[in-house]
């Protein structure tokens, strides 16, 4: 028990050790900015940054805009999620597809996402539906490559069982497949659920009138730096959010399908 | 009368240019345990995978209880020597059973009270809401086991299954296959490169020679059921087999 409670106190001294290097930050900035070594035009003071987070989360700004980017970042996962899991199920489980597939795919890949935001723009214009597509068209990819390397990787035996159960093309699918390549597939939409967030927030900061990357350039724009610095602050914090919460997840509901699961 | 459990005629099976099996012939009667033994590389887990449809022959004939074999089939369950890789980690020990009933649209309750009655008959039903990588290998080849009994197949085919575990595990199992074998009148086909195994477990023993994979001899064994670890393997019949064998498949 004594031991316990020394480990839990090293603990929290460990976690507190992470603090010291931004806080001492903090403390020099602040200081810079009130002896005027820092300029404020660009560097606002932490506090003036505080004051400024806190009023736009208080007026409801702030909260908009993170709802607007996060609707399209997490539409356009789902949706480059569902597509990129169903096709790389298919193209895993048929080689074939793949020599008729692959040279296209490997053709539109190097695509960078942001060059076809001028493309969706045409299709839809401004707007929820255009944002998602340009972060659908980027999150396809790393899912898409993981999802059949996967089913490439799977052990063959599997198959050898469901065969042996007479089990139809679903039930293959359900109960075999799909359970053997999860982990690995969730491996591959938390890559693309970091990469959702920055193409959305690109988006909103080119073109979208609209979200978190549309509120920073007005931010910008219209001179106010301690608003500005509070909301690449809080686009950080949210993006760290979503990605602890996606791990959470990853360990509460998904540990069994870990190839080492109960080991 | 009672149709072969399998019957197999002329069956020739090669990779490319390889010829692995050549024109093997063999009848399992029904209800039999045929043990098959040979040294690695003489086909035996071929064997097995084309009696269980899973390959298909370049040649030759297999019947299944009267009915030629054409894929697989939940008849035929095929029991795995790497239990490891054979279980699906992801689900309970229990419900790794019970994927058979699953198949066949068991509702829930059903599928639960039958996988558990299997469990307890191969001495896991402690283990039921664990996941297979947290038993030793022991169990989880008897879950596997039991896994197979669920399909309710006809035909056993048990590829080393025991080969991995040690000697102690080995023999318990061993006796187990044995009772359960007769007690659910499933035919087995057992392969092994343990000949000792192979003459305590079988009714005939089949001694393949290698490269490429041939029928070398049948044995039939005059041993009584049920066998015991220590009296059976005294048994002057058993002393002869096993001098047989040896001589055949490692030389005198």
């Amino acid at each position: 028990m004594a031991r316990n409670r020394q480990a839990a106190g090293w603990r929290a001294i460990g976690s507190l050790r992470g603090v010291a290097i931004p806080a001492l930050l903090l403390a020099l900035w602040e200081a810079g900015a009130a002896l005027g070594v820092v300029p404020e035009d660009t560097m606002s003071r932490p506090s003036a940054i505080a004051v400024a987070g806190w009023r736009a989360l208080w007026d409801g700004s702030l909260v908009l805009a993170t709802i607007q980017t996060f609707q399209c970042a997490l539409i356009g996962l789902a949706l480059a999620a569902m597509i990129a899991i169903a096709s790389g199920v298919l193209i895993g489980l048929l080689p074939a597809l793949e020599a008729v597939v692959g040279p296209t795919l490997d053709a539109i890949r190097p695509v960078p996402a942001v060059a076809i935001i001028p493309l969706a723009l045409l299709i839809y214009g401004f707007g929820v539906r255009m944002e998602v597509l340009v972060v659908t068209f980027a999150c396809v990819w790393p899912i898409l490559i993981v999802a059949v390397s996967a089913v490439r990787g799977m052990e063959p035996r599997l198959m050898d069982i469901a065969r042996t159960l007479e089990m139809s093309l679903a039930a293959r699918l359900w109960r075999i497949v799909l359970p053997a390549v999860l982990a690995r597939i969730a491996v591959g939409v938390r890559v693309s659920a970091g990469i959702a967030l920055v193409v959305a927030v690109t988006v909103e900061i080119v073109l979208n009138p609209q979200g978190l990357g549309y509120s920073l350039t007005v931010a910008a724009q219209s001179l106010h730096p301690d608003l500005m610095w509070a909301e690449l602050l809080w686009v950080g914090l949210t993006g760290w959010a979503f990605n602890r919460l996606l791990t959470m997840i990853d360990r509460r509901w998904l540990w069994r399908f870990h190839a080492w699961a109960g080991a | 009368m009672i149709p072969n459990a399998l019957q197999v005629r002329q069956l020739s099976m090669s990779f490319g240019t390889h010829l692995v099996l050549d024109r093997i012939d063999l009848d399992v009667s029904d209800g039999e345990f045929l043990s098959v033994v040979g040294a690695s590389g003489c086909g035996k887990t071929t064997l097995l995978r084309l009696l269980a449809g899973l390959i298909v022959p370049t040649a030759g004939e297999m019947v299944a209880l009267g009915r030629p074999i054409s894929g697989p089939s939940r008849e035929r369950a095929i029991v795995f020597q790497d239990y490891s890789r054979s279980l699906l980690p992801w689900r309970r020990v229990w419900t790794n059973v019970a994927l058979a009933y699953e198949v066949r649209g068991v509702p829930y309750k059903e599928r639960r009270g039958r996988a558990y009655a299997l469990l307890e008959r191969m001495g896991l039903g402690a283990v039921g809401e664990y996941f297979p990588g947290q038993l030793s290998g022991g169990m989880q080849q008897r879950v596997q086991i039991a896994r197979c009994l669920a399909q309710e197949p006809r035909v056993m085919l048990m590829d080393e299954p025991f080969g991995a575990l040690d000697a102690l595990t080995r023999q318990s199992l061993q006796d187990e296959i044995a009772r359960l074998a007769a007690q659910q009148r499933v035919t087995v086909v057992f392969i092994t490169h343990d000949l000792e195994e192979a003459i305590y477990l079988g009714d005939r023993v089949v001694a393949l020679s290698p490269n490429p994979g041939r029928v070398a001899e049948i044995v039939r064994l005059e041993l009584p059921r049920p066998r015991h670890q220590l009296t059976t393997r005294e048994d002057p019949a058993f002393l002869g087999a096993r001098h047989r064998l040896f001589n055949l498949l490692v030389g005198p």
